[in-house]
């Protein structure tokens, strides 16, 4: 249900307890699962609606198509597994029978980035995000916390075309005290400032916010964005904050390729060409391990944040 | 059509053309007019090179004029190479990658099952794009899901890019796989009218789902291209479509006339 928890929670249960409302609300919404839905939380709608979700057992492929013929049977369709089958193994599906034809698909992938831990580097995708940016049509959203990873999946019944939602496993500490009403134009200044933008998304949102805390006993002043619509990005907030500030860093738990920080970068070397430092994953792999452990390896935390914030405003102006 | 527009694919056209004129002209219940009707049976050509087949018999139904025929694959016009379902009335899904088509005819009757619809669904595929693996996806979950409203129409003509499918890879025997999924199975000529007609009626009165095994000829009807797996994907020049039409018994080459726009 429309929690407002306290205490920290994965993204990806707000899909399930969404998912399960918007069945509640809507006879046309109808799941799917490729027999992760314990995992992605899917099997809540299942429970609830069994008539309206389909199992479709280990077979992504078949489940982004059989999503398609849903949507052209005028259905709403959430199709769920781990970001790493649905943007990767099913890419084709996606391009050609959902974003190619425009369908109102809710590709929902939980798992995204490598706090999916231990399973190591064949189940964390650090790739999603670029992959279907790079499709015409499709909506990439990445939700910050539990209320808002709520407020992505209410909203997204009633937009048209197909969409990305990417989720996390990890719990992570609430941003939004309550669910908004949608994402808006999908980036929020949940900080202002004037010195340097600090555009992050996802986990990193959270991180973001402690980075400026630390930036501002250096008497630094840091604009924390949290970017929850990678595409179509929200470029009149990126341009007015790199106006106000002059430099950047991005934050992501995705490759430095294709994710927020070339979505960023993108609209700022067209309009307001300025230093911009990413933090991200550097073109590798993940690994198994602790995910805490596996943010320090990866240098995705608030203390590298602030390092690179430092190195960027060392050359601001250069 | 091929001809005119200088590309496409007439072998695997013309392999599927009885198949797919026997649909629309005999066996599926569709308002040309009316290219949304709820009532109407669905047509999903999963093979999506053999667009040429389906969108002569859609302009010959009257979705469109059949003068735009001469301008497939032209810029500005809406006959994309493979079909696109927000260009061409009548097209359910666009399609072109192959192995897809059986996995949205899922989805889609899933759909009209929930929603009561009356219509049947049937899906045409190659024997070629048999060989992806989504295709038995989509075997497993068609009888899974005990799908009672859709035909997969597989038109075996033995051929693929590469040579004869039994040696590229073979996908037989194709009616028996079916069967092993849990479908019922028939296998025909597709190219006897009477029997294709029979088998897809046969298929829309279940229990299904239902699979029909057609054997046709890759490039049926034009001494020259039948067999061939060279006409795959090749247009015949001006010359060679006005002898192929001739064996066809056609009227003239499409697009030897001016264009008319799309």
């Amino acid at each position: 249900m429309a929690a407002e928890p306290d205490k920290p929670r994965a993204t990806r249960d707000a899909y399930g307890d969404a998912l399960l409302k918007l069945g509640e609300q809507h006879e046309d919404v109808v799941a799917l699962d490729a027999d992760l839905a314990g995992s992605t939380k899917s099997g809540k709608f299942g429970a609830a609606f069994p008539g309206r979700f389909f199992n479709v057992g280990v077979a992504e492929a078949n489940m982004m198509n059989m999503s398609a013929g849903l949507a052209i049977g005028g259905k709403i369709p959430y199709a769920s597994t781990f970001a790493v089958f649905a943007a990767g193994r099913a890419f084709d599906q996606v391009r050609q029978s959902i974003a190619q034809p425009k369908l109102p698909v809710r590709i929902c992938a939980s798992h995204g980035g490598v706090t999916v831990g231990e399973d190591g580097c064949s189940h964390q995708s650090v790739e999603d995000i670029g992959l279907m940016r790079m499709l015409p049509n499709m909506r990439v959203v990445v939700p910050a916390d539990y209320n808002q990873a709520f407020a992505a999946v209410m909203e997204s019944y009633g937009l048209p075309g197909p969409m990305y939602i990417r989720t996390g496993r990890l719990a992570v500490p609430p941003l939004y005290k309550r669910v908004p009403s949608g994402l808006g134009n999908g980036a929020d200044i949940l900080r202002p400032g004037s010195d340097i933008s600090i555009f992050a998304c996802g986990i990193m949102a959270a991180k973001a916010l402690t980075a400026a805390d630390e930036l501002g006993k250096r008497d630094i002043s840091a604009e924390v964005v949290n970017v929850s619509v990678i595409k179509p990005i929200d470029a009149e907030t990126v341009l007015a904050s790199l106006s106000r500030t002059g430099c950047a860093v991005t934050a992501e738990e995705h490759s430095i390729i294709g994710g927020l920080g070339d979505a960023v970068s993108r609209v700022a070397a067209e309009h307001i060409p300025v230093r911009i430092g990413r933090l991200g994953i550097r073109d590798v792999f993940g690994k198994s391990g602790h995910p805490d452990q596996l943010l320090e390896e990866f240098h995705l935390t608030a203390k590298h944040i602030v390092e690179l914030a430092g190195l960027v405003l060392q050359s601001k102006g250069c | 059509m091929v001809a005119a527009a200088g590309s496409g694919h007439p072998g695997g056209s013309l392999s599927a053309a009885d198949i797919i004129a026997a649909l629309y002209f005999r066996v599926l219940r569709h308002k040309p007019g009316d290219p949304g009707w709820h009532g109407r049976d669905r047509f999903i050509l999963s093979k999506g090179h053999g667009a040429p087949a389906l969108y002569a018999a859609l302009a010959r139904s009257g979705y469109f004029p059949v003068s735009d025929l001469a301008n497939l694959r032209k810029i500005d016009c809406h006959l994309q190479g493979h079909p696109d379902m927000h260009k061409t009335p009548g097209v359910e899904i666009s399609s072109g990658s192959l192995g897809q088509g059986l996995s949205v005819s899922i989805g889609l009757a899933l759909a009209m099952g929930l929603d009561g619809l009356p219509g049947h669904i049937f899906t045409l595929l190659g024997d070629g794009e048999s060989q992806e693996g989504e295709v038995w996806e989509a075997a497993m979950a068609a009888s899974h899901f005990k799908l009672q409203n859709l035909t997969a129409i597989i038109d075996v003509n033995g051929l693929q890019i590469d040579g004869f499918t039994k040696d590229v890879m073979n996908v037989e025997p194709l009616a028996d796989k079916y069967a092993a999924f849990g479908w019922r199975s028939r296998a025909i000529d597709g190219h006897d009218m009477e029997e294709i007609i029979n088998a897809l009626e046969w298929g829309r009165t279940g229990p299904g789902p239902t699979a029909v095994i057609a054997k046709t000829v890759k490039g049926k009807g034009v001494s020259f291209m039948e067999n061939n797996a060279g006409w795959h994907g090749k247009a015949p020049t001006k010359g060679e479509a006005a002898l192929a039409l001739a064996e066809l018994g056609g009227e003239k080459v499409a697009g030897e006339e001016e264009p008319v726009g799309c």
